[in-house]
């Protein structure tokens, strides 16, 4: 084995022109991908442009598609690749600003849309807490970790031919609000959500589960948001809620 | 307004400026726990406010997020407002203002049933009300916490607040560079759009500063690396003081050797440190307190293990460290540390169940900033602060552990609450081109076209290891003057800086020569405040001074800005009813 990594990266500048550019990163200064990156642009190419802040996969900013693969820069270590040589491209489905910074404001975008926050008709009394028993967490535990990274969205093929499609991460929050027993507004995400850009068009292959580095599943909050929806209109078919 | 387009010759950007004008009537400097609140506070407040929040970074990847532990609130009965007053105090080393902290305790409860409202997944008792543990130097068990990830989920919880209000604008990854101050009041804040590179001037009624700290002065840093004091550095140079910046606090478990933070929660709910014979060693340094001590204590008493050869060494370059040993409370590290959990594994292939966990102290908070109050305000009409920004002092010498997100949330508020009440009373001033004019020739005439063949990156690490080996856990007279003589070879060298990135798109290198300069600045502040305290008080700690000398230096340090450095003044600190006493843990 060498005792340098090869980094090869997808390049855009702002001409709009694509090129890669191949980087040697000697193994014993750094760990992960993004120390990598970092050695790069201090040491070898100014030029080089890429997002990243907290280094510990929490704040979600450095998101790209590394060995053929939606991953954290800063969590993927680089010896588990199994590799010398490492591509490195802007993650998928997202416009390219320059290098590896792509435009996350689609994501954001139907993020908000699902209406991503606690609805209640009390809003405004904060004298205690509302109840919540860790079985009642548990219910919606597995969605309230999304980062926020994007990965899923790049991972996902509907994406791909539909840009219009919410997609696995706000399709995840939306069922996070819907199963907190402090919400009630399971209703108007519903409303949202159960579109032909919502839930219908998951085909549940499961690549966004796969690819989440915190371990949500989307796709499981898909099914449910389904069978909410379905129970939603039921029910006011009947004359309910 | 378009004042200038860019001009391309043979691809170098000779002026790269359009003067584009954004008014909003409070602006948020920060997206991070303070300024989100902050934001949501104002916006509530009157619905017809307009909020915009500018921040370099796109929200939840602000450093508040990386908060894990917990947030100090009185909620049990048995608990008191006192306590908690007394603890902070007593954990401050007697250098916080004790008005201000009876003031803040009283506002917190509230705002832990507030984000519960909104969302917040505070851990439960099996009853399903808010439970809390123990942490670090608290006379009763008060941090509430959501598992391990407690600046995660808050944070989560007042973006998606925020989603809510159609009168909060985001201005994302727009970096600010200067404010500036007319007839002592907020007059603009000149930012650069990164991802156009045009120059923005944000005009309001208020502003808000919830930038954060200042910790990636330092090598070794449990911080984002985002975190580079542009909010203090811009407020000093704009002609506000800041107070107290000597004191830096360094975190007892710094992940070695990433820094990357293992929480506090971890030996509040049982951890042991062992030195590099693998024996607990507190005993000798907290005999109460052991493991559960202040953060000051315990990181100094890791250091004296080290310092006497006691520490483990090998794995990991010439980083000498210690372990925690969670080996013993296996069975709850998935439930109550399961983030921790998780970094050890992913970063160190290390499980914690069975194996040590290897530990050194790392830069984790920043007690001084902004010198304001817990009202929020300075001395300069519509600039309020809140949060690591600002020093109020709650914090003085030492802060607590669970004592920061509280702070963002209580004083989050009431800054958001006072921006909005004094928006409402005021107008947005003119603007004072010439001041915007001579921001945007120090960075196109100037900075872009140093031509020294200095790198940015090679000052900045420089910087770091000198602050690391100088202005560290341990500080003595020859230590911190080589600090401060090299911080001054250093600005030399910044004046010699060739970026050689002539992008207008995404120009990280930009970026950090800006954030270097702010952060030359905040060092020398940070050592010239050190050299003049000759006492040790809370984080700061001299080996030439050891004892706290409360006849000289029971007061506050301000600095103020000149073109030949800081000025230093000093402010009396607040006492109420706890005179300052020995301290032990």
């Amino acid at each position: 084995m060498a005792d340098e990594y090869e980094f090869e990266i997808k390049r855009k500048d702002e001409s709009g022109k694509v090129y890669y550019s191949t980087y040697k990163v000697p193994k014993d200064k750094i760990s992960t991908v993004l120390e990598g990156l970092l050695y790069i642009k201090e040491n070898l190419d100014q030029s080089l442009s890429f997002r990243y802040s907290c280094r510990m996969e929490i704040c979600g900013s450095c998101g790209m598609e590394i060995d053929g693969k939606p991953r954290m820069a800063c969590s993927t270590i680089v010896e588990d690749l199994k590799k010398d040589h490492i591509k490195i491209e802007p993650l998928k489905h997202y416009k390219v600003i320059r290098d590896l910074v792509v435009d996350i404001d689609p994501f954001f975008d139907k993020y908000r849309e699902v209406k991503p926050y606690i609805i209640r008709d009390d809003d405004g009394k904060y004298d205690k807490e509302l109840p919540q028993t860790p079985e009642q967490f548990h219910e919606y535990a597995n969605f309230a970790m999304c980062i926020k990274c994007g990965l899923c969205m790049a991972a996902c093929p509907i994406e791909g031919s539909d840009p219009n499609y919410l997609g696995p991460a706000p399709l995840a929050a939306a069922w996070r609000y819907i199963a907190d027993n402090r919400d009630q507004g399971a209703k108007y995400r519903v409303e949202v959500v159960d579109g032909e850009e919502g839930t219908s068009r998951c085909h549940f292959a499961g690549e966004c589960t796969e690819v989440c580095p915190k371990g949500v599943d989307p796709s499981f909050a898909i099914q449910k948001l389904r069978r909410t929806a379905l129970k939603i209109e039921i029910a006011s078919i009947f004359g309910g809620r | 307004m378009v004042r200038q387009k860019n001009i391309f010759v043979s691809g170098i950007i000779l002026r790269c400026v359009y003067l584009e004008k954004i008014k909003e009537d409070v602006i948020i400097l920060g997206g991070g726990m303070a300024g989100l609140r902050a934001a949501v506070a104002a916006a509530e407040y009157n619905k017809n406010l307009s909020v915009g929040v500018v921040s370099k970074l796109y929200p939840l990847r602000s450093h508040s997020v990386s908060a894990e532990g917990g947030t100090s609130a009185v909620l049990n009965p048995k608990d008191s407002f006192d306590l908690h007053a007394y603890d902070t105090i007593k954990g401050s080393d007697y250098l916080a203002d004790q008005d201000a902290v009876e003031e803040f305790v009283r506002l917190v409860p509230e705002q832990i049933y507030t984000t519960d409202h909104w969302g917040c997944p505070w851990s439960r008792n099996p009853d399903g009300t808010i439970s809390q543990r123990d942490f670090g130097a608290l006379s009763f068990p008060r941090a509430t916490f959501a598992a391990d990830k407690t600046g995660f989920h808050v944070m989560q919880t007042l973006f998606s607040r925020a989603l809510k209000y159609d009168n909060i604008r985001f201005y994302n990854e727009y970096f600010a560079t200067s404010m500036f101050i007319e007839n002592g009041r907020f007059n603009s804040l000149t930012t650069i759009n990164l991802r156009t590179g045009d120059f923005t001037v944000f005009q309001g009624k208020a502003i808000v500063f919830a930038a954060g700290g200042a910790g990636r002065l330092y090598q070794f840093s449990t911080y984002a690396h985002s975190v580079s004091g542009d909010g203090d550095a811009i407020a000093y140079r704009a002609g506000i003081p800041l107070k107290d910046m000597e004191f830096i606090q360094f975190h007892p478990t710094g992940l070695v050797p990433s820094g990357i933070l293992i929480t506090e929660g971890a030996r509040a709910d049982g951890g042991y440190l062992l030195n590099g014979e693998k024996k607990r060693f507190m005993q000798a340094y907290a005999p109460n307190k052991l493991e559960k001590a202040s953060r000051d204590v315990v990181s100094r008493a890791i250091m004296w293990e080290i310092e006497a050869g006691r520490g483990a060494k090998g794995e990991y370059g010439d980083m000498e460290y210690v372990y925690l040993d969670l080996r013993h409370m296996a069975d709850v590290l998935d439930e109550r540390l399961p983030m921790i959990t998780e970094i050890a594994k992913k970063f160190n292939g290390i499980d914690a169940h069975t194996e040590l966990i290897p530990v050194h102290p790392a830069t984790h908070y920043t007690m001084g900033g902004i010198d304001s109050n817990v009202k929020t305000t300075t001395d300069y009409s519509g600039i309020f602060a809140a949060g690591e920004n600002a020093c109020v002092s709650i914090h003085g010498a030492n802060r607590l552990g669970s004592n920061s997100t509280n702070e963002c949330l209580a004083l989050g508020n009431v800054a958001g609450v006072s921006a909005a009440k004094y928006a409402m009373e005021h107008d947005i001033p003119d603007l004072v081109v010439s001041n915007v004019d001579a921001e945007e020739k120090r960075i196109w005439d100037d900075l872009l076209k140093r031509n020294g063949g200095e790198n940015v990156a090679k000052i900045r690490e420089d910087l770091r290891n000198n602050m690391d080996k100088n202005v560290g856990i341990f500080r003595d007279a020859n230590g911190l003057n080589t600090a401060l003589k090299n911080i001054k070879s250093y600005k030399e060298r910044y004046e010699k800086i060739s970026i050689q990135d002539k992008s207008s798109t995404f120009n990280m290198e930009l970026e950090w020569a800006l954030e270097v300069g702010f952060m030359l600045d905040l060092a020398e502040i940070i050592t010239v405040g050190a050299i003049m305290r000759t006492e040790s008080r809370g984080a700061h700690y001299r080996k030439d001074y050891p004892n706290r000398d409360d006849e000289n230096f029971l007061k506050h340090t301000i600095a103020t800005y000149t073109k030949d450095g800081p000025k230093i003044t000093y402010k009396p600190v607040v006492i109420t009813k706890w005179q300052p006493t020995v301290r032990t843990y």
